[in-house]
């Protein structure tokens, strides 16, 4: 059971990693997630489906390793060994249909979930343009895989070490000004879709972002995920996690995101000590 | 002469007990459970068996256990309620058996709750006789959600023969037995045992199964099972709707019980899942789940912990015991209060605005509705606040089952069998009542199982 068949390393602190997971795989569409639990004492973690093959059953997520659940499934799960639990698909599939001209913005591990969506829009008859950015080149990936998936694709990154340098804000402010831009899809770090918001709003351009709040079950049951959507609260996993960006209460969701700092901390902390020993 | 208080069940120092974890009463020894069984009349009305929502032939257990035959005391119990470790544990005894008892007309009531534990926690200790299982009727039943009313349907369904599959959402199964009801009220090794017993019978389990999102019920009915039973519970957390409730430190009662008890926080950092609890934690509700939180608050290192509820004392929905409890460990009740909203420093909560209530006229519950006192209100300091005021039937396996049909408040429409508009589809416990109890649900459960197999055996059977 959802044993990790491959795993790659796809840039620095970013593992594409492919799972046995044939019931969430037979259901998957572009826009949703799966709650992944490494082991009988792990937490709850939600990561988008980037991927998935019902036929082979299998599912591909790409994590990059930020605290104690990441890094350790970076380091501690190699091919052949298991998860404890993946469950899904969660959350609302992305609403697809033929809008005309799409706009695809990815900031750094956010190439992963956009490259789904991307690929339906496509499908759907849309003309896609991809926008992708890191800080460095050494963060890019799946850039082959992305361009398959759009019309055209624009890199930047922050240092310009790879393609553009700058934020991916400064094409999309270019492409929604020049017009004939019909929707826009932005997933990346808080900050990122909120600038992105901010562009498509001074534009008049419906956006769509995939808000990463905490999680707990990712089913509806905690609340822990409630973000604030056009005054209203919502919750993030079941009425999410797709939202217009120009509704979102941004700040509220940044704040909420480092709600267990403090608790983060000391447990990476006590993961990498027990490393140590153990290694020792 | 008979004892005219019940005999006394041992319990954990509350000074030690809110530091840890643990069970807080001991149950009763062999010698003080048949001591406590003598005070029953074995009245020939019995009451005591109307008062309890599944009809255990309560006399007849007593009797057995009277006369030391505690095996025979359980087989009866077993009868008619198949978790009775967890009934005793967690009924409501005073508005149920114990309510009527003949005895509570003069003294206090026979102590059947303690009894019902006693003789359960025997048996598990010992080693639990299996139901037997029916003859394979080649039928397949699909029972989404393992909390009371799906374990008690599972269980029935295998008496009669048929092949159960129970689906669950999370990554363990009991339900609210699990994530919501603390382990100092209810060992998570005893709701681990009855699944277990479950899976002996020969009952598959599949955790991880979201109905609705990994499959549809319409899915499961194509997929070879004749009939699905649906108890997905009453899981969806309700909010106050006053401003500042997202603050950090906010938390819903499911969301911090989830985190304790089915991720285990309170066993951070050595389980991954954290918690934080500020110096001082307001709980907001007057039910059991209110009480949970509140104790559970204090075990986690709270310093203090208030209660704030908008009636009185006396409708207050939890356990009389559950109150006691609460108040001999600490927790400092706030009636006639209500939040208004919540106060916060750089996007933590600081404090809690309240408004004083009064009592005014009875509202559609029979209940005095409460009604705020204008410019009475007045800000408490807190770092934590746990919102406990109910919880609503799960939305997503009625959304995704064209043709089920639901009531105003969102619960699915069954008969008291548990029959829904759709043909083959049975549900019942927490999503059919609204949040209620765990042997309502558990009769619920029950009963659906009675129906499911007339349903396989008259109407499917007649079909091939
Ligand atoms: C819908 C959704 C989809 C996501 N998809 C991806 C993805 O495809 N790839 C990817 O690399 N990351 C994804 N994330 C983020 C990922 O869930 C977090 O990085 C991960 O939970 C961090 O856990 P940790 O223990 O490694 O780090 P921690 O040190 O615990 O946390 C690092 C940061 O991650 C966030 N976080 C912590 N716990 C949780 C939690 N239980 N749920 C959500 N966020 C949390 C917090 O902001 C925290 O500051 C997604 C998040 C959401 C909500
Ligand atoms: C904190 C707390 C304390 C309580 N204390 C008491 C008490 O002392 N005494 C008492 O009698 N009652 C108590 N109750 C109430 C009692 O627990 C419930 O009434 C009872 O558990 C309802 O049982 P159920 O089987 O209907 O639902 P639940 O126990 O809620 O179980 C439903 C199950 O279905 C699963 N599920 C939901 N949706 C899906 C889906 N789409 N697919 C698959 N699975 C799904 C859920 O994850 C859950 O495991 C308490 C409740 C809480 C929350
Ligand atoms: S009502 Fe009380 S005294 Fe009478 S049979 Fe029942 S438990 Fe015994
Ligand atoms: S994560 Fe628990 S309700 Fe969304």
């Amino acid at each position: 059971m959802y044993t990790i068949l491959e795993k790659r390393r796809l840039a620095h602190g970013i593992q594409e990693y492919t799972v046995e997971a044939p019931l969430v795989a037979r259901a998957a569409k572009a826009g949703q997630f799966v709650v992944i639990r490494l082991h009988q004492r792990g937490e709850r973690i939600p990561i988008t489906l980037a991927d998935w093959d019902p036929d082979r059953g299998t599912i591909t997520l790409v994590v990059q390793a930020v605290g104690k659940t990441t890094v350790e499934l970076e380091e501690c799960f190699q091919e052949g060994d298991a998860l404890a639990d993946v469950v899904g698909p969660l959350g609302e599939p992305s609403e697809i249909e033929d809008y005309g001209r799409v706009v695809c913005v990815a900031g750094g591990v956010g190439i992963a979930p956009i490259h789904p969506v991307a690929r339906a829009l496509k499908e759907a008859g849309n003309e896609v343009i991809c926008i992708a950015g890191a800080r460095n080149q050494g963060l890019l990936f799946w850039l082959d895989r992305l361009s398959q998936v759009c019309h055209e694709l624009i890199v930047t990154t922050d240092d310009g070490s790879y393609g553009r340098k700058g934020l991916v804000t400064e094409p999309l402010k270019e492409l929604v000004g020049a017009g004939r831009v019909d929707r826009v899809w932005a997933i990346g770090p808080a900050v990122m879709m909120k600038f992105c918001s901010l562009v498509c709003q001074e534009a008049g351009v419906p956006i769509i972002v995939s808000l990463n709040p905490i999680m707990v079950d990712g089913t509806g049951m905690c609340g822990a995920c409630r973000v604030e959507v056009d005054g209203q609260v919502r919750f993030g996993c079941v009425d999410g996690p797709e939202f217009p960006g120009d509704k979102v209460n941004w700040d509220l969701l940044i704040a909420r995101l480092s709600a267990f700092k403090e608790e983060e901390r000391c447990a990476l902390e006590r993961y990498r000590e027990l490393l140590k020993e153990a290694t020792a | 002469m008979i004892r005219k208080t019940q005999v006394p069940m041992r319990e954990q120092d509350p000074r030690e007990r809110i530091h840890n974890f643990q069970e807080v009463p001991y149950g009763y020894t062999p010698e003080e459970a048949i001591q406590e069984a003598k005070r029953c009349l074995q009245c020939k009305n019995a009451p005591c068996i109307g008062g309890c929502p599944v009809e255990i032939d309560i006399p007849r257990f007593i009797a057995h256990l009277a006369e030391g035959d505690f095996r025979g005391a359980i087989r009866v119990i077993k009868e008619s309620n198949n978790l009775p470790a967890i009934c005793g544990r967690v009924c409501p005894q005073e508005t149920q058996c114990e309510g009527v008892c003949t005895l509570g007309k003069k003294f206090e009531p026979v102590a059947i709750g303690r009894l019902e534990r006693f003789v359960a926690d025997w048996e598990r200790e010992r080693g639990v006789e299996l139901p037997p299982v029916g003859e394979p009727t080649g039928f397949r039943v699909a029972v989404v959600g393992s909390g009371p009313a799906g374990l008690a349907c599972a269980v029935d369904l295998r008496r009669f023969g048929h092949a159960v599959t129970m689906f669950e959402a999370l990554h363990e199964p009991g339900g609210v037995l699990m994530y919501g009801i603390p382990e100092f009220r209810l060992p998570k090794d005893i709701v681990r045992a009855e699944i277990a017993t479950l899976q002996e019978m020969g009952v598959e389990l599949v955790t991880n199964a979201v109905v609705g999102k990994t499959f549809t019920v319409d899915e499961l009915l194509a997929d070879g099972y004749q009939a699905v039973f649906v108890g997905t519970g009453a899981g969806l957390p309700r909010f106050l709707g006053v401003p500042g409730e997202s603050l950090i430190g906010v938390y819903s009662a499911n969301e911090f019980l989830t985190r304790v008890n089915l991720m285990r926080a309170y066993r951070f950092p050595e389980y991954d899942t954290p918690i934080r609890v500020g110096r001082r934690v307001a709980v907001v509700g007057g039910g059991n789940v209110a009480m949970d939180a509140a104790r559970t608050a204090l075990r986690l290192g709270a310093e203090e912990v208030l209660v704030l509820y908008r009636r009185t004392e006396a409708e207050m929905p939890a356990r009389r015991e559950e109150i006691r409890h609460a108040r001999e460990e600490g927790v400092v009740f706030h009636f006639l209060v209500s939040p208004v909203r919540f106060l916060g420093e750089r996007g933590e909560l600081a404090g809690v605005e309240c408004i004083r209530m009064e009592l005014g006229a009875p509202d559609e519950s029979g209940r005095r509705r409460p009604v705020p006192i204008e410019g009475s209100e007045f800000v408490i300091t807190i770092e934590t606040a746990v919102i406990a005021i109910g919880n609503q039937p799960h939305p997503l396996v009625p959304r995704t089952t064209p043709g089920l049909s639901v009531t105003r408040w969102g619960t699915i429409q069954a008969d008291e069998e548990g029959a829904t508009s759709r043909e083959g589809v049975f549900a019942g416990g927490d999503i059919v009542t609204g949040a209620a109890t765990v042997i309502s649900a558990m009769g619920a459960g029950k009963k659906a199982a009675r129906a499911i197999d007339r349903y396989l055996r008259e109407r499917v059977a007649s079909r091939a």
